[in-house]
């Protein structure tokens, strides 16, 4: 049960999923990120601030990015995640593979670099 | 039972009191012309023909009247049965008054008295199964007004039988009024002849005849009963008179009006029998059409029944149903046409563009014959057969009849079309039902293979004892699990979790395994392992799958565990000598995530040494992220308190505890995740 919005900052896509994102819910934010990507954007942040949880399932969609955005030249950077969702990542070994930072304002600087 | 004892006891009555009753009106008859008095009661014979009467209804009332598989052709045979034994019987009676030479005999009083007594009581009886008869015929479909007057009818004449019996007689004026009002009930009683309609012309000719009969067999018999009866008696000297007994007498009267009645009916509805034939067979049509819902074994079998069915309703020559089938083009199938011609009829309406035939139930029978030039057919109509609301195809029926079809016959093939459609819907959710009952048994196959992946016993050793639990939440998981000895003092230890669940998740834990029983060597470092695995599985992994795991290898001489962990759960261990468990703290990406060479970086490995008592608990998220009906997950804290509380007991008890306790934190064994425990215990 996520929801998905996005906002566009400074040429900057934000996707901002709230709630809860499962294996069910997970194929909605992969049709979001692969929205953004095929509309050209090269900067996605992607606001955790409202996801709850997050499943092995929803942390797949991110990775299956990371080489796809490599080659294209787009960067995306997470922030704002929850401690217990930023551990998900931790454990994978996500936090490796994404540029995965704290604030906004930290997300937006990170983005542009 | 009980009523063919009845049947059997009332016949035996009627019989024994049909010889009383001859015996006594003899006797009393005999005494009478001596002029002596008679030692029998003048009033016996009457009583007895009472008597009679009665054992005679009673006896056909359960015999006939609930006897269901008695149609009412059959009825009337019994009745025309009946009459042509008691006229055959007063027949010869009659002629042997006129045979040579018995006429001194037969003129003798007593001997017509016999004759009298014998020719009455069977007409009697004819009466008694003829008003039987009459009954069921009335009653057929009766109405609660129709039964009532019935009921009154009866009754009266239970009155009249009372009457009958007792040694009173009535004025004659009495009597008239009495016989009047039974007529006037008889007369609305005769309005009740449903029956009639049900017969087809065969049955009703059948039954015109019988009527004929059984009305000529109660005129002779009455008729031949008068005439010995009045050179017999002299009025109110009778013993037994038909003509004064007043029950006889309505019940005489009431048959004749009733079969009378009957008999005009049957003539007038000759002609329109063979529309409601028509009818009927719609109806029946139409019943065998619904039960094919049920019983016919294939779609092509209720395609037959259509075709055959609307056909013979419509009175059409010939007929063909088109269904679409997968691919482009229809599934054609005739009835009375050739395929071919049918198709070639087909494609030129649809061709021509007549509108409406195709798609919707028109009747479009005027001006068609020159779209069906080169056939013999004039006229045509199409109704669609619907299944889930989506036109699957057509039923077309042709007359060689131009204008041959009425807006009833479009109605009823409409109605026809849309029947089958339903029975078609039906097998196909059958045939929906049955494929996922042979997937829901591939699964139960899945999973039975699928358990045998993981292994049924762990390695042990004499310096650890190893204990797993494994549960998935749907028929098969992606958790996985194994031991296997290196060497004598080397075992490597696996988990894994692959990313998501169901079947997608169990192909890719079966790899998993063969990436572990092929790679797994005393040689390999289990940093080295897991390279060699991510390399293997990035080729076969989904896109956004991976496949979170961690390998250990335990030194069971230098008393040392080597591992890596890729992306899986933090190990849990417990130290005998802290008295604590805690999450062991290192790095490494998940298999899979990384498809190339740069994965070689991101995995660590890393040791630590064991010693009696020390605890390696591994898990997969199904555990720590099980939550309670509030939404609150087991968590690490939850896990991690719950060994250091199990911490003294054997492996097995541990993990069993451990499950335990989680069935109980979330309150149900369904939880949504795949689950697995693995519990080593050092020695």
């Amino acid at each position: 049960m996520v929801q998905i919005k996005r906002m566009q900052q400074d040429g900057t896509d934000i996707i901002i999923p709230v709630g809860e994102i499962d294996a069910a819910s997970s194929i909605e934010l992969d049709l979001t990120i692969a929205k953004s990507i095929s509309e050209g954007n090269t900067r996605i942040l992607i606001d955790c601030t409202g996801l709850e949880y997050i499943s092995s399932a929803g942390l797949g969609v991110f990775m299956s990015y990371i080489e796809e955005m490599q080659d294209k030249n787009i960067r995306m950077v997470l922030f704002g995640l929850h401690h217990k969702v930023a551990n998900t990542f931790n454990i994978l070994g996500l936090n490796r593979l994404l540029t995965i930072v704290q604030t906004k304002e930290e997300a937006l600087q990170a983005v542009k670099a | 039972m009980r009523a063919k004892a009845i049947i059997r006891l009332m016949f035996l009555l009627t019989n024994v009191t049909w010889i009383a009753l001859l015996l006594s009106a003899l006797a009393v008859m005999f005494s009478q012309h001596a002029g002596i008095p008679s030692d029998i009661p003048e009033w016996l014979p009457r009583v007895l023909l009472g008597i009679f009467l009665a054992g005679a209804y009673l006896y056909y009332k359960f015999k006939l009247e609930r006897d269901e598989l008695l149609s009412f052709i059959d009825l009337l045979w019994r009745v025309f049965a009946t009459g042509i034994v008691a006229t055959l019987v007063s027949l010869i009676l009659k002629i042997l008054e006129f045979l040579p030479g018995s006429s001194r005999l037969t003129s003798h009083f007593l001997y017509q008295e016999t004759a009298y007594l014998i020719i009455m009581p069977l007409w009697a009886g004819l009466m008694m199964i003829s008003f039987t008869a009459c009954k069921r015929f009335i009653l057929y479909q009766k109405t609660k007004w129709s039964y009532r007057f019935w009921m009154i009818f009866e009754y009266g004449l239970l009155g009249l039988w009372i009457l009958s019996a007792l040694p009173i007689s009535l004025t004659d004026r009495f009597d008239k009024v009495l016989l009047g009002i039974f007529v006037v009930l008889a007369l609305v009683l005769s309005a009740n002849t449903r029956w009639v309609a049900y017969l087809n012309i065969r049955q009703k000719l059948t039954a015109l005849t019988l009527l004929f009969f059984i009305i000529f067999f109660h005129g002779f018999l009455f008729y031949t009963s008068n005439t010995i009866v009045n050179g017999l008696y002299h009025p109110e000297t009778g013993v037994v008179d038909h003509r004064e007994h007043l029950l006889l007498l309505t019940v005489f009267l009431f048959i004749i009006v009733y079969s009378v009645f009957s008999f005009l009916v049957l003539i007038f509805n000759l002609p329109t029998s063979s529309a409601f034939e028509q009818k009927l067979e719609e109806v029946m049509n139409f019943r065998r059409i619904s039960q094919s819902i049920q019983t016919e074994q294939s779609e092509e079998s209720v395609y037959r029944i259509l075709l055959e069915t609307s056909v013979s309703t419509v009175n059409a020559d010939a007929a063909w149903l088109e269904m679409k089938t997968n691919n482009p083009g229809v599934n054609i199938y005739t009835y009375g046409i050739k395929e071919e011609e049918a198709r070639q009829l087909s494609s030129r309406l649809h061709n021509k563009e007549v509108k409406g035939i195709f798609d919707q139930s028109a009747d479009k029978t005027h001006n068609l014959s020159r779209y069906l030039k080169g056939s013999k057919f004039r006229s045509v109509i199409a109704a669609p057969v619907k299944v889930k609301d989506e036109h699957a195809g057509t039923l077309v029926l042709l007359k060689e009849l131009a204008d041959g079809f009425n807006r009833e016959m479009k109605q009823i093939a409409a109605t026809f079309a849309n029947q089958a459609g339903i029975s078609i819907e039906n097998f196909r959710l059958m045939e929906e039902a049955f494929q996922n009952e042979r997937y829901k048994e591939e699964l139960k196959i899945a999973r039975r293979v699928q358990k045998s992946l993981l292994p049924r016993q762990l390695e042990q050793d004499t310096c650890f004892e190893a204990a797993a639990f494994s549960e998935s939440a749907d028929e098969v998981g992606g958790d996985y699990y194994d031991t296997l000895r290196l060497t004598d003092e080397k075992v490597a230890v696996i988990i894994a979790d692959v990313s998501g669940k169901g079947t997608t998740a169990a192909f890719h834990m079966s790899q998993m395994k063969g990436v572990f029983h092929s790679l797994a060597d005393s040689s390999i470092s289990p940093e080295y392992f897991m390279r060699r695995a991510n390399r293997a599985l990035a080729y076969c992994l989904d896109r956004g799958s991976f496949i979170s795991a961690a390998y250990f290898i335990i030194h069971t001489r230098n008393r040392m565990v080597y591992y890596a962990r890729a992306g899986h759960c933090p190990v849990l261990y417990y130290r005998a000598a802290d008295r604590k468990a805690t999450y062991l703290n290192d790095e490494g990406a998940a298999l899979g995530m990384v498809r190339h060479a740069g994965y070689d970086q991101l995995i660590k490995q890393n040791e630590f040494s064991f010693e009696p008592g020390d605890l390696l608990i591994l898990y997969t998220d199904g555990i720590t992220e099980a939550r309670n009906s509030a939404g609150e997950e087991f968590g690490f804290d939850r896990l991690s308190e719950q060994i250091n509380q199990l911490y003294h007991l054997p492996a097995d008890a541990i993990v069993q505890s451990v499950i335990e306790n989680l069935y109980a934190f979330t309150g149900t064994k369904n939880i949504n995740d795949d689950y697995t425990l693995l519990v080593i215990r050092f020695r």
